[in-house]
């Protein structure tokens, strides 16, 4: 039966305009890419990963940048995770059909949405200020606070995935819920909430806003937490706004880093939550 | 002397489909259930013999399940759904709060409609249960498995890929391995939820066999939706509707000659 015109010209009408919107969000992603890609790896040099940031004028690296974001990112997950997880297991499980659990779930999810600058002065004003100086413990903690409330999320929604089923199956062979939830349903959810968690730290990772008011920066090599720490986002931040051109191309060669990172976290992302689905 | 040889003669009745009467495993009085407002058992008293297969029937939404669900207690998992009575196992009112729920459901043990493995190895699904109940040598859990397996049937096609996932398993398979890992902690009382209701015809032959030979040691109680299986399989029959029991009876009874002209329609297919 032929399509009357009428239908096949909207037809073609609804398609451009979708594929035109498609593109039109692509473009910009595609751009920043790719200039990402163009000024940063023109600037990946073995000096950018065995030298400290140098002062105007002379060339270096981001050694010490790299290891304050990865000890901070990673103090970050050691502490949000745990309590991410604990309190998304007692929204699903514990709590399920209370009005805490609602209210909680409702307000982590305001927290969810929270702009990170806020959680940055927030932390000034709880570590920061009555130690006295900035640090990388400081720095920690608001990562960590930006990374709850996705892990509480994910855990919690991973969980209420989890066919009720299975939790009456374990509860009708008279275990108690620490074993139904630890041995059943962890097991069935960890591919959602370990998928969580990796975009979790895809999200700190990038942070600029709470560390520059918690770890600041560091020109130096320092290994304590306990004192300003140099980081990737607060290094590109400066090296970005200021005159010189070494330290521009380091900003670049900082900004080209982190975006790989993150890309390949999504990509290890996507592997978890395709194996995840196939068992 | 005499008097005394016929005295218990004349209280057993043979049945036409499983040999004499047993005594009473668990006897339901009073039994109301409800979930919020809604009342869905009304009044129900019934007397499960024990080592019997006895089935529930009736049609979608009569209350079968809910009365299963009311044996193990499985229901206080979700908030507003109540019951009131008393269900006697052994002499004690398992309803009652103070019962505890994990000495309960070691005794009462439940199968569900859809296979539900757990996401881990063959061998862990049945040693789940066995290994939080007692402690156990190496050596004895793999007995206890090996046998868990082989009264549900299970052994001879599973014996190699013990560490393989239960997920990895056939449909038919899945369910009995859920019958094994139930089996496993050795209760005296099987609950099955429409077991075969998402089987094929062939796994449902299997798990039925295994029904027929389970109730020498246990007490079965199934709810099916299919009338022929519940004659295939079970010596006593209750017919509920509407949340009430409408007749309990041998099931050559039910089928063949029933009191109740709800029961005479239901089983002649006039609705359901």
């Amino acid at each position: 039966m032929a399509i009357p015109a009428r239908r096949r010209a909207a037809d073609i009408m609804a398609f451009a305009f979708a594929s035109l919107a498609t593109v039109f969000g692509l473009v910009w992603l595609a751009w920043i890419l790719w200039t990402t890609f163009l000024e940063g790896a023109g600037a990946l040099k073995s000096s950018l990963f065995l030298e400290m940031t140098p002062p105007p004028g002379s060339s270096g690296g981001l050694l010490n940048a790299f290891y304050g974001s990865a000890v901070m990112i990673l103090l970050g997950l050691v502490l949000g995770t745990p309590i991410g997880v604990g309190a998304g297991t007692y929204l699903a499980e514990h709590g399920r059909y209370t009005r805490a659990a609602a209210v909680i779930s409702f307000v982590n999810d305001i927290l969810l949405s929270a702009p990170s600058i806020v959680i940055g002065l927030f932390v000034y004003e709880l570590v920061v200020r009555p130690t006295g100086h900035f640090s990388g413990y400081a720095g920690a903690i608001a990562l960590a606070m930006i990374l709850l409330p996705i892990v509480v999320r994910t855990t919690e929604e991973s969980l209420r995935l989890v066919p009720d089923q299975m939790r009456e199956a374990g509860f009708a062979l008279g275990q108690p819920r620490w074993r139904v939830t630890g041995s059943i349903l962890y097991k069935a959810a960890s591919s959602a909430i370990l998928t969580g968690v990796l975009l979790g730290v895809a999200r700190i990772a990038g942070e600029t806003a709470p560390l520059l008011f918690t770890a600041l920066n560091n020109q130096f090599w320092s290994s304590s937490l306990n004192s300003p720490l140099a980081n990737v986002p607060v290094v590109i931040f400066q090296y970005a706004m200021s005159p010189y051109d070494e330290w521009h191309e380091l900003a670049w060669a900082g900004a080209f880093v982190l975006t790989a990172f993150v890309l390949v976290l999504n990509i290890v992302v996507r592997v978890i939550a395709r194996k995840g689905t196939q068992k | 002397m005499n008097d005394a040889l016929a005295a218990p003669a004349l209280r057993i009745e043979p049945l036409q489909s499983g040999g004499p009467d047993k005594p009473a495993k668990i006897e339901i009085r009073d039994l109301d259930f409800y979930y919020g407002k809604g009342h869905a058992l009304k009044n129900v008293n019934l007397t499960v013999p024990s080592n019997n297969v006895t089935a529930i029937i009736g049609p979608s939404g009569c209350g079968k399940s809910t009365l299963l669900r009311t044996i193990n207690r499985i229901f206080e998992l979700y908030p507003n759904q109540n019951a009131t009575g008393e269900i006697i196992i052994d002499g004690r009112n398992v309803l009652d709060r103070r019962y505890s729920l994990s000495d309960l459901r070691r005794l009462v043990g439940m199968v569900f409609q859809k296979p539900t493995p757990f996401p881990s190895s063959i061998r862990a699904n049945v040693a789940f249960a066995l290994s939080y109940y007692e402690r156990l040598s190496r050596s004895d859990v793999d007995e206890r498995i090996e046998a868990a397996l082989r009264q549900a049937a299970l052994w001879d096609e599973v014996k190699d890929i013990l560490n393989h996932s239960a997920l990895s398993l056939s449909g038919g398979q899945q369910q009995r391995l859920c019958i094994a890992r139930t089996i496993a902690v050795r209760p005296e009382i099987l609950l099955l939820d429409e077991p075969t209701s998402a089987l094929d015809p062939i796994s449902t032959a299997k798990v039925e066999e295994l029904i027929h030979e389970l109730k020498e040691q246990f007490t079965i109680v199934i709810v099916t939706h299919n009338m022929q299986q519940a004659a295939r399989i079970s010596q006593r029959t209750a017919f509920f509707h509407l949340g009430e029991l409408i007749e309990f009876g041998k099931t050559s009874e039910i089928f063949t000659n029933p009191h109740e002209q709800r029961t005479r329609d239901y089983i002649t297919g006039r609705y359901g």
